[in-house]
């Protein structure tokens, strides 16, 4: 029994007196339920202050994370997709583009950019997952190409965070071909000895997984990230068996021997000076 | 006989000649004109069937269960074939099937995906999806070939890399990467043909190649029309949309660039004429081995790598500077 009895069912307020608040203000976690200010994020590393759940965040963020004095160079800025296939699902694939730039502000699901870590060069190919579902289309495949080829002219290790649901469908058999373009640009990095680090961060699945993310001299995550291969819906449906508890989290890839280590947010800069300095780059 | 279901006038006419036959056969009347004006009639009908395919079609097509598998083109083909079990870690996957061959005179290690041909079977071979165990059997293999410089073929032909519990805890996103890297750099020429189903990452992570041809009815894609419509849709009920959507077949990889080459099937498809497919599949893989192996092996690198770094289109002048809108 309850104290107090509702009288009239739903939301009484009108619209017009709702109060809302500021968007960009406050933050709610979505593993505590704990509220914060989006300031109190920003300065935990887009961590919970509450439980430290790692919030997922843009290319640019880690930019500014990791670069000495928020100093970097965007590179490779003018590609953009194409609808090569005329392709038409429920949307046709120009209009999600379009929707996905104005919502996103980016131009596509990656960025790179050229900066130095502790005085150290670093160039950073970093996914962002607000466009498409960080999908790896062509242009993805191709940037990635293009910082590995800068890589290769300057002599700059290569840092790719990843954050992707995989492939773009709506680009069918090039986005799939894009997960042997990067692969095979990638093993001209290994040949030339510049290292090669692969940040995985929430979620890595799918064709990305299963190539360049992969193929890190050093692959690394961020803790309780989903990384895999197929999704957990599909695999469920396919075994039709709950999966374990923890199935596909960083801290199962680093049990079952696929990440060097798991890195906390906070010492992310300090982990790759230190790897910088052990290369002794 | 299988028929699929745009083979039906088909099947109406297969079933009149029966009837023919029988009359036939009773001996009373001469049905030789009547058989042979049918069989002309059946002719035209599967001419006509088979110009024109849908994207789905030729997905069906690709599935049909008579259709011939890598070992039965392996036994067409080769000579003499020692099959190699086992990754030398887990276990031997039974999806891929792999082993020393003697093609055309000369030693190759060929390896492909090997679906079963009846229920028990199927179930075995896993309908042809391949866990992570799979993959580095055939790593190991093209290890193998590279060492004795042995020329390597794949033959693809997969519904998709299992996506299982033990596959994840075994990696199975780490090893079609690790093949695509290793494949990049192999010493030896690689030939791949998908003579199947060509399903995502399942079927790239034995398909990187100097020469990638698909079988005319077959299909390459990113995604399966069904997980496709699944996805875009939010239903099942699409995949014919997705199959057109996704241009995945044959015709289209090759506009597209992104296959050297369609090995032409015979008037009914593959099954219609196992045997002739598998002499017209020979010949193209005998013709691209020679070319290949031409080469040096630093320059069939660089060529093979080259092809697949001049894979992807994309617009190079944006007229857009876009703004978060607020």
């Amino acid at each position: 029994m309850g104290w107090f009895k509702r009288l009239k069912e739903g939301i009484q307020t009108a619209t017009r007196n709702k109060k809302e608040a500021p968007e960009g203000l406050w933050y709610k976690c979505k593993e505590c339920k704990e509220t914060s200010t989006m300031k109190e994020l920003r300065e935990n590393f887009f961590k919970c202050p509450h439980c430290g759940h790692h919030v997922r965040i843009g290319s640019h963020d880690y930019f500014d994370l990791i670069f000495d004095g928020d100093q970097y160079e965007e590179l490779f800025t003018d590609l953009r997709s194409k609808d090569i296939l005329g392709f038409k699902d429920l949307k046709p694939y120009p209009e999600r583009l379009q929707e996905a730039m104005k919502k996103s502000g980016l131009t596509d699901a990656i960025a790179v950019a050229r900066g130095k870590v502790n005085k150290k060069n670093l160039v950073i190919a970093a996914m962002d997952f607000n466009f498409i579902g960080g999908s790896m289309g062509s242009v993805v495949g191709q940037k990635i190409a293009m910082a590995i080829d800068y890589c290769l002219d300057t002599r700059s290790p290569l840092l790719i965070i990843s954050k992707t649901g995989g492939a773009r469908m709506m680009e069918s058999a090039f986005s799939l071909m894009q997960m042997a373009k990067t692969s095979a640009k990638l093993t001209q990095l290994a040949k030339a000895r510049i290292p090669y680090f692969s940040l995985l961060t929430d979620p890595t699945t799918g064709g990305v997984t299963a190539s360049f993310a992969m193929l890190g001299d050093i692959n690394f995550s961020e803790p309780a990230a989903l990384i895999g291969f197929a999704g957990p819906r599909v695999i469920k449906e396919t075994i039709k068996k709950d999966l374990p508890e923890g199935f596909q989290t960083s801290e199962f890839l680093l049990e079952h021997g696929f990440l060097d280590f798991i890195t906390d947010r906070k010492d992310l800069r300090e982990t790759l000076s230190d790897l910088l300095n052990l290369y002794d780059l | 006989m299988v028929f699929l279901e745009f083979e039906k006038p088909l099947e109406k006419l297969y079933e009149q000649l029966d009837k023919i036959k029988q009359v036939g056969e009773e001996g009373i009347v001469d049905v030789t004109e009547m058989m042979r004006e049918l069989e002309t009639k059946i002719r035209n009908t599967r001419k006509d069937i088979y110009s024109n395919l849908t994207g789905w079609q030729k997905v069906q097509l690709s599935r049909h269960p008579e259709r011939p598998y890598t070992l039965y083109y392996i036994s067409q083909m080769c000579k003499k074939f020692i099959e190699l079990h086992g990754d030398r870690c887990v276990k031997d996957d039974k999806a891929i099937v792999g082993g020393l061959a003697s093609f055309e005179g000369q030693t190759v290690v060929i390896i492909g995906h090997q679906k079963g041909i009846n229920t028990k079977m199927r179930q075995y071979r896993n309908f042809g999806m391949a866990n992570p165990e799979g993959y580095r059997k055939a790593l190991r293999l093209m290890k193998l070939a590279e060492r004795f410089n042995f020329p390597v073929i794949t033959l693809i032909d997969t519904p998709g890399a299992y996506p299982g519990l033990e596959a994840e805890e075994r990696g199975q996103a780490e090893a079609i990467a690790r093949n695509l890297f290793e494949m990049a750099q192999l010493r030896v020429p690689i030939v791949c043909v998908v003579i199947g189903e060509g399903a995502s990452g399942g079927a790239i992570g034995i398909g990187l190649g100097d020469r990638v041809y698909m079988l005319e009815n077959t299909w390459y894609s990113v995604i399966s029309p069904e997980s496709c419509s699944s996805i875009l849709w939010h239903s099942w009920d699409y995949k014919e949309q997705a199959a057109e959507a996704l241009k995945l077949t044959a015709d289209h990889m090759f506009e597209f660039g992104l296959i050297d080459g369609i090995i032409k099937e015979p008037v009914g498809g593959a099954h219609a004429a196992p045997e002739e497919m598998a002499k017209l599949l020979k010949k193209q893989i005998k013709k691209a081995l020679t070319e290949l192996q031409e080469m040096e092996p630093d320059e069939r690198i660089e060529a093979r790598i080259n092809k697949y770094a001049n894979m992807g289109v994309y617009d190079t002048e944006p007229s857009d500077v876009p703004k978060k809108e607020k």
